[in-house]
Parts: C-alpha cells; structure tokens; sequence
C-alpha cells in the first residue's frame, strides 16, 4: 500500500495519472490551479507521454480535451467555478454529443470568495448539463473519484463533472493510491454523426442523454460514495453533501452523529436514499457546501408538507463557506465563544509586491488622467486589479475575463472620452482580443493598456499565451501601427511614460499602449534556477 | 493525542516552509494529520493563516473548531492575535515581535505587544534578531518552530529530519543554518 501526502488538487492529478489519462488541458484559477500544476512537473506524466497545456481559455480547455475523448483518449479540463461560465457552450453541448474516452470536467468553487468574483455553485451546470456530478469530501475520495468517474463517463459516453471548494483544493492530507492502469489507444469514432449537432441529429441525442437518466440514477443510489449511516434517534435526518459531511462529524465523539445521516457524494440526488431518510426521520437539515442545491430541490417551490432546514432557511448562514462551528451551531451545539480579538487590529488587504511594474503604470495613468473626471478606466481581473485598492485608486471595474475592453467600448459609445480599458497579458489572451477586435471594427475612441508582465501572476506565475505575440496580435487585428506604443515601466521613466500616455489618450480611435517588464516574483524565480543550473554546469 | 496549531503570518512569510515540516514529522511519527492552507489572491502581501491539524487518531474536518486551537505560530505579531478567538483558554501563542509593515495603517507595535503579553501562555521573540545572530537571517520562521516544538509531542530527531527534507533542495549550508535558527528557538522555550 502506497501513501502519499497530497493536496486535494494534487490528489486529483495523481488520480488521474494512474487512472490513465492522456491529456488535460486548462486555463489557471485559484482554487484549481494546482491540479494542472502538479502534471506539469510530474515525471510520471512525462513518461507516460501525458499532454498537457495552459490554454488561451476554459472554453479552449473543454473543447480540446472534447477532442481527445472523440479520439477515445481519457482527458480531463479544469477550472475554477467562473472558467465554467466561459466553458459553459462545449460542457453543455458535449452532454448532447456525449464522449467516447473517460472525460471529466473539473469546477472548483469559491465558497466565502476568497479570490474570486462570487461563489456560484458548480453543481448547478451538472444539473443544467444532465450529467453526474462527483462532490469528494477529502482527499481520499478526490483521488479515488477519478478513476470512477473515467469508468463512469466511458460506461455511459457521458462527460462527468468533478466539483470541488476552495478548502479541499488546497488541504494537504494523506492519500492511499493505487497501481496505475494503462492509457486507451486511440481510435476515432465509428459513428462521427453523433457529434455533428444538427437540429435533427441534436434532438436525437438529446433524446439520448434524457433516456440515460434512469441509469445514472441507479448509479447514484448504488455508489460507494453516496452513504447512509442509521442511528437511534430518529427526530432529525441529516442531508450533508461533500466536505460539509467532515464538519458535521468533527462535531461528535469519536465521530459518531447520534441521527440518521445521508452523505452525497455523487449527483443525480439518491432518490431511494432520500425517501428513506424522509419516511424515518421528523425533520430534515441540509447541510451542503455552496448554494442550497440540495435544499431547494427538496423543499420545491411552494415547500409545503416537508420540515427542512438549512441555508435556505436560515438554520444555517446563506452565504459564506461553512466550518466545524456553523454547523455544529445549526444541529444547537454550544460552542464557547473564543476570547475577542483585540481592537487595535486592522485587516491587511493583499497589495501589489514593492517594485511591481504595475505600479508604475497606474502612477502613469493617474498623472495623465489628471483632469478628467474619474469613472473612466475599466479593468479586468490580475495582479491588476490591486489598482482598485489604495494607494492607486486607479481602476473602476473587474467584472469579469476581457470585461475592460468591450465595456471602455460601451463607456465611449456612450460619448465619453477619455476612456480606458486596462488588461493584464494573460487575460487579454483569455478573452480580450475578441473584443479588441469590436473597438478597431467600430473605431471605438479608447485606450487600451496591455499591462504585459510576462505571465499570469495572481495564480502564481503560469505560461501566458500570448507570450511574445501581443503587439503582432494588435497589428493583425488591424490597431494602427503608430498607435502601439512599447515601454518598459520604470519609475526612472514616468515622465516619458506620463507623456506616451497624454498623446494616445488624445487619439480618438484605438491605441493599444504595452507597458512590459517581468513580474518579479517570476523573475527572482527564474534567476534563481537559473543560477543553479549554471552552478550545477561548473560542479 | 492531539495537536491543532494555526500557522499565521503575511503571505510570503514561509508559513507554508513551517507547515510542510510539521508535515514531514508528521508523516515519519505515523501521525493522522490535515493541513490547510491558503493560495491565491492573499498571497501578494495580506493575511494569511494555515490550519494544521495532528493527531493519532482519524481527523474529519481541515479547519479546526472555533476555540480549540492549542498553539498559534505567528510569524509576524499582529497576524497572531488576528486569530485570537480560535485559542483555547489553555492554548499557547508563539509570535515573532518584528512587525511586517505593509499598510500605511499599522498599528503602534508597542500596543500590540501589550496585548500578546495579556496571554499567561506566550512566547513572544524577536526570531528575525535570532535569526541574524546563528548566521541564518531567512530562518525566522524556523527560529519559531523551534520554540513550538516544546509543545509539539513529535520526537526532536524527527522533526530534525523533517527540516532536513523541507530544505534539502536548497543545500546543505541553509540545512545547518535552520538546524542553528531551529535550536535557539527552541533553548529559549524551554528555558522560559
Ligand atoms: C474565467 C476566469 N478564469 C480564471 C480566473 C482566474 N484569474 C484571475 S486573474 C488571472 C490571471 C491574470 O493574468 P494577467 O492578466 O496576465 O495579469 P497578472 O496577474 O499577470 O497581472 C486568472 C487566471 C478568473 N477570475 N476568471
Ligand atoms: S506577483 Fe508580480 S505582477 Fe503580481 S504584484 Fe507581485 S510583482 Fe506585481
């Protein structure tokens, strides 16, 4: 028996190198970006010729790890719970066209919002989608629940959508793995029709996908992963899905819940499971990590008849991740409050590192716009976004990837300008250039700054696609070649930089101004290495 | 036994260097153990906090109940009392006192130690200064586990060892120089 201590990310790497994948593709987000991560720097994906890439996008990732299941490979796309959105087309439609080899999305989610726009609920595309969806409450499951669900997708030709929270993404715990099986050959589909979606051939596997419904049921309510644990006191069942299931027992000695419990871990809800817990137990908590998914179902819309409790109502906070004491607060367990935190404490918002050349652009951009009234400069989200914050107060926006430049465009057809649309490099390959592309065809009057550090430094530093290309990148999308401006953000520079900015902020047409120099966190990173290299050449 | 430590500090700190030796030692004592920790956005300089969860029996939850820590490691003085409220009333608070000052509104340092001095159990020590003096100045952190480990229940060698691995990448001169920083934390804990 092989252990391995692994973070629930790494858990899923691992899994799904020994389940036998070939190919995961991804486009990085906290809370999931170390699954890819870690089959990067893994030398059993390297023998095992496992191929792997930071796309452009989540929608890039989905489609192309589509396409190696049409070619009968297992591959796996992941992301956090917002790069589902931009993958929402393929995951919904590659329901529809079905898969051949094993293929999983991953979602993580972002309950509490600890770096991310919101905390939708990725069980909700399962649903929307019509397809499993596996909820591990810890590491062990994680990594286990990627060879089921490989087997699960290949037996059904289904995708399979893996969702996981912040707090099991990135805690670290003992794993037991297991032998690794062999990769699938390669084979292309003897029935390529089925991914042709033509109204006529869409409604027929449409009609597909709804009749496997009743198996996939059947799947739950027989999966080792979905339990029922019966105990004496029948006043209250207990519903818990995912992580929230270890928060309940943490509450109980020897981990021992004194009601009846359901624990879900595999989606379509267990119907067999849940009517028994209905027709044993007087009351009914839901306890489930996220939006009340669980709850709301059960409750239905007019929620008459059925006494449950839950996020929905109130028994348990609306919003937020939960922990050991909200929940144990909810089943009416006293928890002493701890002593209160002294007064004098400030909180520390994360901030842009000292040197960041980000900084000396926004002191740039500040100088130059002084004047004008402020509400002009849309931005995205990156390193960046640190802008918003004090000492800068340099942007007004982050909504959501790419959102700078197609709203600086909205802000200037409303009759406004100046107006100033500020993207990190990464993000400007996510989903910028589309919208770029909108502004030159219009002649939109903005002022796009690509604020290019080389990488995608708020996840830590991974390859950025348009490494290298950007300016090539704007040429072809037809910006004026005078009015792509190239500087590297030093402070000795700011007058320099100040007055590039004063000029294209004057165009009434597209400038795309390029502010390049290397995060620093990636370039101590890299000088370091390579310093040990050439160490290492001299020993 | 049972040990529920949060490990706090400014991201950027090597909280997360203290939390995979704890995890070493854990693994070689055949110890259960959880540790959760934070990436992302808080990294670039706020607060950051790591739950670390020991013990010989099986661990359900990765955070650990309000009010049941049993020690806080801070690498830094005002992020220890951040999370005060998670200290049981006996659980030990281990601080370094050199402030990380990256908000124009820090507040005054000698407040602050006030209040840590308001703890019986605290150990509150200048590691950056210790640090210097063994020769090691990156090795606060260490210089804090040091101290912890009179607490900590996992066998001197073992948690030797596990700095052993931790730094083994970096080469042998930083393995002896958090052996010193190490050390000194811990002379000063128990002669308290
Ligand atoms: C759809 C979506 N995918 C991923 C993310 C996570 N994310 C936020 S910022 C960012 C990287 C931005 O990189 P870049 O634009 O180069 O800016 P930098 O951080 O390097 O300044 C990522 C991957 C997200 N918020 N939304
Ligand atoms: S990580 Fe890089 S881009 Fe982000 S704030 Fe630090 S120096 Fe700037």
């Amino acid at each position: 028996m092989k252990k391995m201590v692994l973070l629930g990310d790494e858990a899923i790497a691992q899994g799904a190198l020994d389940a036998g994948i070939s190919g995961i593709y991804a486009y990085p987000g906290t809370p999931s970006t170390e699954i890819t991560e870690y089959v990067q720097f893994s030398k059993q994906a390297l023998q095992d010729n496992v191929k792997f890439s930071w796309c452009a996008n989540e929608k890039t990732a989905v489609e192309t790890a589509l396409g190696m299941s049409y070619a009968g490979l297992r591959s796996m796309a992941c992301m956090k719970h917002v790069g589902l959105n931009v993958a929402a087309d393929p995951f919904i439609n590659s329901a529809i066209t079905g898969a051949i080899g094993g293929f999983i999305v991953v979602a993580a989610d972002d309950p509490s919002m600890h770096s991310s726009q919101n905390e939708q609920d990725s069980r909700f595309y399962g649903d929307f989608a019509f397809v499993p969806v596996l909820e591990p409450t810890d590491q062990q499951e994680a990594y286990d629940m990627v060879h089921y669900g490989f087997d699960l997708s290949e037996k059904y030709e289904i995708p399979v959508l893996l969702r996981i929270t912040t707090r099991l993404a990135h805690s670290r715990s003992n794993v037991i793995v297991r032998e690794k099986r062999p990769q699938n050959k390669p084979k292309l589909p003897t029935d390529p029709i089925r991914f042709v979606l033509m109204p006529f051939n869409a409604r027929r596997r449409y009609k597909i996908l709804l009749d496997k419904q009743p198996d996939l049921l059947k799947e739950s309510e027989n999966s080792p992963f979905n339990r029922y644990f019966n105990a004496e006191d029948k006043s209250l069942g207990i519903i818990v899905s995912g992580i929230a299931y270890n928060y309940l027992v943490e509450n109980f000695e020897s981990h021992k819940v004194p009601f009846p419990v359901l624990k879900i871990s595999q989606y379509p809800l267990p119907k067999e499971q849940i009517e028994r817990i209905f027709d044993e137990c007087i009351e009914i908590l839901v306890i489930e990590e996220g939006y009340p998914f669980i709850e709301d179902k059960l409750r239905g819309f007019l929620g008459r008849g059925l006494k449950i409790r839950g996020r929905s109502d109130g028994s348990i906070p609306r919003t937020g991740e939960l922990n050991p004491s909200i929940v144990g607060k909810a089943l009416g367990i006293e928890y002493k409050t701890g002593i209160k935190p002294p007064e004098i404490i400030v909180p520390r918002p994360p901030s842009l590192c000292q040197g960041c050349p980000h900084s000396v652009t926004f002191e740039a951009l500040n100088i130059a716009l002084d004047g004008y009234s402020t509400g002009r400069v849309l931005s995205d989200i990156g390193c960046y976004t640190l802008g918003a914050l004090p000492p800068y107060n340099s942007i007004n926006s982050c909504v959501d990837m790419g959102a700078s430049i197609t709203m600086a465009k909205g802000v200037a057809d409303a009759g406004f300008h100046p107006v100033v649309a500020v993207i990190g490099d990464s993000t400007f390959s996510h989903s910028g250039i589309t919208g770029l592309l909108d502004a030159v065809n219009d002649k939109s009057p903005i002022t796009v700054i690509i604020a290019d550090n080389l990488t995608t430094a708020m996840t830590g530093g991974q390859f950025s696609p348009s490494i290298g290309k950007i300016e090539d990148i704007c040429r072809g999308l037809g910006v004026e070649e005078e009015h792509i401006r190239i500087f590297e953000p030093h402070h000795r520079k700011l007058n320099e930089i100040v007055q590039i900015l004063k000029e294209e902020l004057n165009y009434r047409g597209v400038s795309v101004i390029i502010p390049r120099r290397e995060c620093l966190v990636t370039l101590t990173k890299r000088t370091r290495e390579e310093r040990k290299k050439a160490q290492a050449k001299k020993v | 036994m049972k040990k529920d430590i949060i490990i706090s500090g400014v991201g950027g700190q090597g909280i997360l260097s203290i939390a995979a030796t704890i995890g070493y030692a854990a693994l070689e004592a055949s110890l259960y153990f959880k540790q959760s920790e934070v990436h992302g956005m808080s990294q670039r300089g706020g607060e950051v906090q790591s739950h670390f969860r020991l013990s010989d029996k099986p661990i359900a939850s990765d955070l650990i109940p309000e009010g049941k820590t049993d020690m806080i490691i801070s690498v830094e003085p005002m992020e220890g009392l951040r999370y005060i409220s998670m200290l049981a009333p006996d659980g030990w608070l281990i601080t370094n006192t050199t402030p990380f000052v990256n908000i124009p509104n820090y507040p005054d340092l000698d407040k602050i130690l006030d209040e840590i001095k308001k703890f019986p159990n605290n150990i509150a020590i200048d590691a950056e200064k210790i640090a210097k003096e063994v020769g090691s100045p990156k090795s606060a952190n260490i210089v804090l586990l040091g101290a912890a480990s009179r607490f900590l229940d996992i066998d001197y060698e073992i948690l030797k060892n596990a700095i052993k691995t931790v730094f083994y990448k970096k080469g042998e001169e930083v393995i002896e120089g958090n052996f010193r920083a190490f050390e000194a934390g811990r002379k000063i804990a128990f002669n308290l």
